[in-house]
């Protein structure tokens, strides 16, 4: 079988773009934790004000660097795993150039000032229509290829890669819905606790199957590649596959307990939380025993031992995801530091790791070369370790104490402590959350150089011919 | 067929697999969607709530575009501790004219639910042009430009509030024909300021928990 069969560039560059992403991304979120530390570091310069920079973080890691690394990977893995080649890839093109257009004007129009203010979608109308069309084009290529496949069964890789194209369609569409005021303003067609309720289906959904689902896929494909082994149980992930599906949707009013919406819809999102646990971990109890079989190439192999630490940390997120939804665990969370660390054990440990080792492995297979240095890719792994610990920590500290001081009353029932009180004793925690994030953007800058090394140094026969020819 | 089975078939048509993904992912929105969202937000909004003014309409999409809500929740949980803080706990009926709501997820500052008459306008001038000078260890960012754009800067306060009222914001055509002469001679800090006052105002005598 011949790999030169796929359409491999436009993955390559989708790669190129997640790094790049990765990279302003993070830098943007070590400016903003700078800012806590230090605020005035704005300059007065509007665009880089924390609420503007702050948001510009989470788009650019979530729909910058998130979204191209699934693309890239969806498309290199539905090819292989439907022995085809892409379907359309002239519109896979159309999508690259799309999405990265619409990055690139995303994030500077949030600097300017539009947003939705909606969390994870505070992109303004004008580019909500744009992500539909994008989106249409992804489902068209990907399922396009699964129609044309080879081989009788769907992989499991693309049942998840499937439900991030479909759900996140869905939700992405209902929770956008609103009414053009200007091209940079809109309207929202949901108002007050209708319009959370809508939000937080949306929020929590789009990390449930962006976020988890989307990079299940990722994990599916990648693992049992790099490990050489079977998936362990296939039944486990057909179970795992559809539980998960189910029950995900139910739970994102976790995100609104004690608020002003009924108290069914928190309680049933609080009990779906719970059994959330179970199809998460079925997961990663699958991913663990296929890995079992490949123990000693975990100890070399750059690339899996990324994998696996991922696996680890999306384990970690899994269970504290659950325990903040319980009602009185989220009394003392909600509003914290807390939410921060666990966003960050998801978003570091789990979804950036997971992303860093695929790209270990695929950067060589893109480019035809072994990696240009296994010793830089162990001191990445080891900052990012490092960097991810430390931040989680640095987190949990925080927000346990704001939790717990801030509902702390005296004995006459006052409060204790003034918010300002709290809110010095933060800093602390906010200058170790800043040194972390610079060890992990450290790690990820070396990641840049080494794969950009390994590609200077592909044979540029291999690399140049059209695809037409190299079929 | 048992369940196996059934897979084997689902796995194998795409058809099938989308369908499916489709239906088992959309029971939970809809079972808890369906019956909030159907309901007329407007049917019960709090006593003594109106829709904001044009001068506080332009502060509050102010605050949406500076991001406020990223640091600033804006719901009061019934706890004790909390009401003690801030006031009596929010109710859904005082949110019925928020598009979008603003409740935030983040108290890296305060809650602002009933923030409205707690300061002067003065405190809140110089706090908002530079926090730090009055409250010195604050980590709140300056917002110095805010005094320096006059307020709907792009002259389209009209538009806004006709949009609003499309959705059932009960403007009327006098109102919003007077909309930019009510925002003349304002700077952007006059309307954050004026929204901020008028934040949690219709709930200040509620009883508490
Ligand atoms: C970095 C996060 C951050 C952002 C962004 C932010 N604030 Fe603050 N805000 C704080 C902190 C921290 C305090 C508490 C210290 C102080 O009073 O300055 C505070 C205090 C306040 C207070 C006083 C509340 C009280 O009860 O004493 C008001 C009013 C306020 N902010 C309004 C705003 C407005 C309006 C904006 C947007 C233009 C804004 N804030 C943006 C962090 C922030
Ligand atoms: C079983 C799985 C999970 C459950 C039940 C869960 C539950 C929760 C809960 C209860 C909160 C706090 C809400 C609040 O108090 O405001 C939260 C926040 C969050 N979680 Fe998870 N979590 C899970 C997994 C993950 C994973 C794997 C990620 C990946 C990155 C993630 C990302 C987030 C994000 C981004 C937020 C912040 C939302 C906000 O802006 O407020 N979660 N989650
Ligand atoms: C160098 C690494 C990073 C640093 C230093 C960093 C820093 C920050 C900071 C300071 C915030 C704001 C917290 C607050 O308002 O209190 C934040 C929010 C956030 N970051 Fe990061 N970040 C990093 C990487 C990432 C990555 C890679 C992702 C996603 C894949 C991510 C996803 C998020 C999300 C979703 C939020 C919003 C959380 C919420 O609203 O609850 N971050 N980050």
């Amino acid at each position: 079988m011949t790999v030169r069969h796929y359409e491999d560039r436009v993955v390559t560059a989708f790669l190129y773009c997640a790094v790049f992403w990765a990279l302003l991304g993070m830098v943007a979120g070590v400016w903003v934790a700078a800012e806590l530390v230090w605020p005035t570091i704005d300059f007065g310069i509007p665009a880089l004000s924390f609420g503007r920079l702050r948001t510009a973080h989470t788009t650019l890691v979530l729909f910058g660097f998130g979204v191209s690394a699934l693309i890239a990977t969806a498309i290199y893995s539905v090819q292989r795993t439907s022995h085809v080649r892409l379907f359309a890839p002239g519109l896979a093109w159309a999508l690259f150039w799309a999405w990265q257009l619409a990055i690139v004007l995303g994030a500077a129009s949030i600097l300017a000032g539009w947003t939705s203010a909606k969390e994870y979608a505070e992109l303004e109308w004008p580019f909500d229509i744009a992500i539909a069309v994008a989106w249409v084009a992804f489902a068209v290529i990907f399922f396009g290829t699964i129609a044309r496949r080879k081989v009788e069964p769907i992989y499991i890789s693309n049942w998840f890669y499937g439900a991030l194209i479909i759900v996140v369609a869905m939700l992405h569409i209902v929770n956008s819905l609103a009414l053009p005021a200007t091209l940079g303003k809109s309207y929202s067609l949901f108002a007050g606790a209708q319009d959370a309720v809508v939000q937080w289906w949306y929020g929590h959904n789009a990390v449930g199957f962006l976020l988890t689902g989307g990079f299940l896929g990722m994990l599916y494909y990648f693992l049992p590649k790099q490990a050489e082994q079977p998936i362990w149980s296939y039944r486990l992930s057909i179970v795992a596959f559809w539980a998960f599906v189910y029950t995900y949707i139910w739970a994102g009013p976790h995100h609104l307990h004690y608020h002003a919406v009924p108290e069914w819809v928190q309680s049933l999102g609080m009990v779906m939380s719970l059994i959330l646990l179970a199809p998460s971990w079925a997961t990663m109890v699958n991913g663990i025993m296929t890995v079992a079989g490949a123990a000693k190439k975990l100890r070399t192999d750059p690339a899996l031992k990324f994998i696996v630490l991922a696996l680890a940390f999306y384990g970690l997120a899994t269970f504290e995801g659950p325990m903040l939804a319980i009602k009185s665990v989220n009394v003392f969370s909600h509003f914290t530091e807390w939410t921060i660390g666990h966003v960050h054990s998801g978003a570091l440990g789990w979804n950036a790791l997971i992303t860093f080792g695929t790209f270990y492995f695929l950067v060589p297979r893109l480019a035809g070369v072994p990696l240009y240095s296994t010793r830089l890719a162990n001191v990445h792994f080891w900052l990012a370790l490092a960097g991810t610990m430390l931040y989680v920590l640095a987190m949990w500290g925080a927000g346990v104490s704001q939790g717990v001081l801030w509902l702390s009353l005296d004995d006459l029932g006052e409060v204790r402590f003034s918010f300002n009180d709290v809110m010095a004793a933060m800093q602390p925690y906010y200058l170790l959350r800043l040194l972390a994030g610079l060890a992990f953007l450290a790690g990820t800058v070396l990641m840049a150089v080494n794969l950009a090394k390994t590609f200077a140094g592909r044979p540029t026969a291999v690399a140049m011919p059209p695809a037409g020819r190299r079929a | 067929m048992n369940w196996v089975s059934l897979h084997h078939r689902i796995e194998r048509n795409a058809g099938l697999l989308i369908f499916g993904i489709l239906l088992v992912s959309s029971i939970g929105g809809m079972v808890q969607l369906l019956p909030i969202v159907t309901g007329d937000s407007h049917a019960h909004p709090a006593p003594g709530l109106r829709p904001p003014t044009a001068l506080e309409l332009e502060g509050r999409d102010l605050y949406i575009r500076e991001s406020c809500g990223v640091c600033h929740t804006q719901q009061i949980r019934p706890l004790l501790a909390e009401v003690k803080r801030y006031g009596p706990y929010s109710r859904s009926g005082e949110f019925a004219w928020d598009r979008p709501f603003l409740w935030g997820s983040k108290r890296t500052g305060p809650d602002l639910a009933r923030i409205g008459g707690r300061y002067t306008d003065e405190w809140h001038r110089l706090h908002l042009l530079d926090p730090r000078s009055v409250v010195p260890a604050s980590i709140m960012p300056a917002y110095p430009w805010l005094a320096e754009h006059r307020a709907d800067r792009h002259g389209t306060i009209q538009a806004r509030m006709r949009t609003l009222a499309r959705l059932g914001h009960p403007y009327t055509d006098e109102q919003i024909a007077a909309a930019p002469g009510a925002l003349d001679g304002r700077t952007e800090l006059d309307a954050v300021i004026a929204y901020l006052q008028s934040l949690g105002g219709s709930m200040k005598g509620a009883p508490q928990p």
